[in-house]
């Protein structure tokens, strides 16, 4: 009886081990970055690129001022309020102190440089497809900002989505970094791929989820229910989204669509980042638009 | 004596026509400034239709187009908008009430366009690319108000 008990316990302990192992935070290798220098012009364009301002900027930030990343937004959510950090260069309330491979694993696989879980309302789950060079280059540009010195403050979340620890059975199920839309693609659509499912996040609000926060990527980029507040946001697959590539490319630099109606709400914001973009990338996001399954 | 229903009778006597009267008029205000949407994205599209290059830049066109823009946005005002005409209190309307919270910040942002208006009439005859950044900063404008203060489709 004690014997098959403490063999009990040994097997929920094998089992718990091997659990917290797998669903342990991931650091990027420092090696990685060994041969690479940082260039900060290069990093605006993947600034904008990734949409850092969005989120990180203060609250009602405009102009100039949406480059202090000093955090403090509140992202109302169905799991609670996300309050986003300070990443501006400051030492002590920012990220200053991070190296090249701490912005990386924060990016790319959503782990802290004290090596804990990121919330998946920081979109790693895109990120993961971030080019080493491009985090170089990146940081280069972070480097740059304005500091701040605003304090972080706690997520304001329910338990038990309070618990860092299962995040690590999320990313498990969300999986790796890997292609949605895979093929023969054009150097212009592989580029477009890049800016949609990686750096731009698109389909971290086109693409619907399921009740644990996972994407349902039979239905990528056919849009649903807005995760942040009312509302619905758009299926921008050929399915919903006729406009043509050069409709599309315009849309991302001034806001205007086909009818010279301007994007409003959240999109106003993306357009913010996307209008910094060289034309290139605008019209490779059109190409790559053009691509996607269309799903009804 | 009744004094109750006379003094109502007189309340409506007053109250009613200045009633229809203000309904209409915010129904007027609405349609003015649908209207005064519609041509100024008649007047975009010209100069989108450059910007997008499909069709060819020509300065005369694009100049007239955004001289006509720049004298319709300088009609836009906070007074289209009178207390009453929010989405839910009008029809048709889509003006969120942050229109009537925030005034001094909703009468900057129209002035803002203004000013965008303006510079798109200095580039708008000069060259295509001065044309295609315009564009950008005008965006930006109209987007800036439609991002808080019209309620999304």
């Amino acid at each position: 009886m004690r014997r098959s008990l403490s063999a009990g316990l040994a097997v929920v302990l094998i089992a718990g081990a091997a659990g917290l192992w797998l669903t342990r935070p991931v650091k990027s290798d420092p090696e990685l970055f060994a041969g690479l220098t940082g260039e900060a012009t290069r990093g605006e364009r993947i600034f904008w690129a990734g949409g850092c301002a969005s989120c990180h900027a203060a609250p009602d930030a405009t102009g100039e001022a949406r480059l202090v990343l000093s955090g403090g937004e509140r992202l109302t959510t169905d799991f609670g309020t996300f309050v986003v950090p300070n990443i501006s260069p400051d030492p002590d309330h920012g990220i200053g102190g991070w190296s090249v491979a701490d912005l990386d694993s924060a990016l790319r696989h959503g782990t802290s440089p004290e090596g804990s879980h990121y919330y998946p309302s920081f979109p790693y789950t895109s990120y993961a497809h971030a080019e080493a060079q491009d985090v170089a280059d990146l940081k280069a540009f972070l480097d740059t900002l304005p500091p701040s010195d605003r304090a972080d403050e706690p997520h304001d979340l329910a338990f038990p989505f309070n618990q860092r620890v299962i995040l690590g059975g999320w990313k498990l199920l969300a999986g790796g970094p890997s292609w949605i839309v895979e093929g023969d693609l054009t150097p212009e659509e592989e580029r477009g791929r890049y800016l949609v499912e990686g750096l731009g996040h698109c389909g971290e609000c086109h693409t619907p989820r399921n009740g644990l926060g996972l994407r349902d990527e039979s239905r990528w980029l056919a849009g649903g229910p807005n995760p942040e507040g009312r509302g619905t946001i758009p299926n921008i697959t050929p399915a919903k989204l006729d406009w043509s590539a050069g409709d599309i490319a315009e849309y991302l630099s001034s806001g205007f669509t086909p009818e010279y109606d301007s994007a409003g709400g959240q999109m106003a914001d993306v357009v913010r980042n996307t209008g910094q973009l060289p034309d290139e990338d605008r019209r490779a996001i059109a190409a790559y638009l053009k691509r996607v399954p269309a799903v009804e | 004596m009744r004094p109750i229903p006379a003094l109502a009778l007189t309340f409506s006597l007053v109250a009613l026509p200045a009633l229809a009267q203000d309904a209409r008029q915010i129904e007027r205000m609405i349609e003015g400034r649908h209207g005064l949407m519609t041509l100024m994205a008649y007047e975009l599209g010209k100069l989108g239709g450059m910007a997008k290059e499909e069709t060819p830049y020509d300065a005369e066109v694009a100049g007239d187009a955004a001289s006509n823009l720049s004298a319709l946005a300088s009609v836009l005002s906070p007074e289209l908008f009178p207390k009453g005409s929010a989405v839910g209190e009008a029809e048709d309307s889509e003006a969120l009430p942050a229109i009537w919270e925030k005034p001094d910040d909703f009468a900057q942002k129209i002035s803002d366009m203004e000013e965008a208006a303006a510079k798109m009439q200095a580039a708008a005859g000069t060259d295509l690319a001065s044309l295609q950044g315009a564009m950008r900063d005008l965006g930006a404008g109209c987007g800036s108000c439609h991002e808080t203060y019209r309620q999304k489709d």
